[in-house]
């Protein structure tokens, strides 16, 4: 029986290790996978580097691991959400890499479509383009930019199943279907576990060919 | 003369250029007020980075929505027949071609098109792009609120940009608090004064030639 149902954060992230690339669902707070990354927090991973949109919001989840002094480099389209991120770039303790948000989500999407890199005009004669590949298509000026794989992602849903099926919420769709697809290992909390059959199949955002472990959220009764 | 912006007035102005049926996706801070200038029976479906079509105005206090933001992360509605997709759809949309317009602010908007709205330099402490840089590109018009001067009295609208691009030749429209002008082959071109302003005091207030509709 295939069961990607996991008791706690501490499985949910076994496996995972120094060095790693993880990329974390969410636009702001929405569809962020806050759990998860307390757990990997407790976990003490080291030397991770975050695929985000932002950089965390307030002191908890991204910018605490980030105090913690865990994350070497952060890829995202938009960091200034958090004044912690601000405060260790401006002390040269983070790398940065920006990407426009489209730029961002479409190398995600290469990664987990099996493209091997794509031309778009986003970008074009910015200095975002310098030292990359530049090519005339169409009589415009496009950039080349290529597939961004994770280790791990890690990602918030409303509904699954033990196969990994997904369901989202909302505006907390995002990233997550994406980064669900780029990596090596999914990971979704979810706040409601339906049996097999239960989840219209027409409503499934993500098949759970994309997810491998699937915990769950404690309903508060906040997030309803 | 207007010295400030009337942040409501101006974006007023510019609502009433956007016809019923467009596609529309409209950037933080001021342009985001057009939303509030088109009446309810004119259906313009207003798009969201994170994935949405048919975003509606804030809720009222206490009926927020907790998953339900928009791409300021301030909570928003739905309308009925919106509709929720992934970052890979919502990006397909702004840079497939298959927005109408976007109005977004500005640092600096060249006589070329050119845009600067996302880095105050090379060397910034802290940069953000987001997603102008795709909207810059992507959308069918782009069109730019923004006060006419920066807070020192120094145009907005110039020759050639001197803050990092966020995109080149892509401002079709410009509102400020002086006037609206149109983006041409040849330059800024006057399509109104506001109230009070004169010809000249917009000449005299823009780094670069402002032409009349002959």
């Amino acid at each position: 029986m295939i069961d990607k149902r996991v008791r706690d954060c501490a499985e949910a992230l076994a496996g995972i290790e120094d060095g790693a690339v993880v990329l974390f669902g969410g636009f702001g707070m929405v569809g962020h996978p806050m759990m998860l990354i307390d757990g990997l927090i407790e976990r003490g991973t080291h030397d991770i580097t975050i695929v985000c949109n932002n950089a965390g919001t307030g002191t908890e989840g991204l910018p605490r691991l980030m105090e913690l002094g865990r994350v070497r480099r952060i890829i995202c389209s938009f960091p200034r959400t958090s004044d912690v991120f601000s405060r260790l770039f401006a002390a040269g303790k983070l790398e940065l890499e920006i990407v426009p948000q489209g730029t961002l989500v479409e190398r995600l999407r290469a990664a987990g479509a099996g493209i091997g890199g794509f031309y778009t005009r986003t970008g074009a004669r910015t200095q975002l383009a310098q030292g990359k590949e530049e090519r005339i298509l169409n009589g415009e000026p496009h950039v080349f930019e290529l597939p961004l794989h994770g280790d791990v992602a890690l990602i918030e849903a409303w509904q699954a199943d033990r196969w990994g099926n997904l369901t989202y919420r909302q505006s907390g769709r995002n990233f997550n279907p994406v980064m669900a697809t780029a990596a090596k290992i999914t990971v979704a909390q979810a706040h409601h576990i339906h049996e097999l059959g239960e989840i219209d199949p027409e409503a499934i955002v993500t098949p759970g060919i994309f997810v491998d472990r699937v915990v769950q959220v404690p309903q508060t009764g906040a997030v309803a | 003369m207007n010295d400030r912006l009337d942040r409501q007035a101006l974006a007023k102005r510019a609502a009433q250029d956007i016809p019923e049926g467009w596609y529309v996706n409209l950037g933080i801070g001021i342009p985001t007020a057009i939303a509030d200038h088109v009446p309810a029976e004119r259906e313009v479906i207003f798009h969201s980075e994170n994935g949405i079509l048919g975003m509606g105005p804030a809720p009222p206090k206490g009926e927020e929505q907790l998953w339900l933001i928009n791409a300021g992360k301030q909570h928003v509605t739905l309308r009925p027949g919106g509709s929720f997709f992934s970052h890979a759809d919502s990006f397909a949309m702004i840079r497939g071609g298959h927005l109408d317009l976007c109005v977004l602010g500005a640092l600096e908007v060249a006589e070329s098109g050119d845009l600067a709205n996302w880095s105050k330099s090379a060397n910034d402490t802290a940069p953000a792009v987001g997603g102008a840089m795709d909207l810059a590109v992507g959308a069918k018009r782009v069109w730019v609120l923004m006060e006419h001067t920066t807070k020192e009295g120094r145009s907005k609208l110039v020759k050639t940009c001197s803050y990092p691009l966020t995109a080149y030749a892509a401002v079709k429209r410009v509102y400020t608090n002086l006037a609206v002008l149109d983006v041409s082959a040849r330059g800024f071109e006057l399509v109104e004064l506001q109230p009070g302003v004169s010809f000249d005091d917009l000449q005299a207030r823009t780094d670069a030639p402002v032409y009349r509709l002959s």
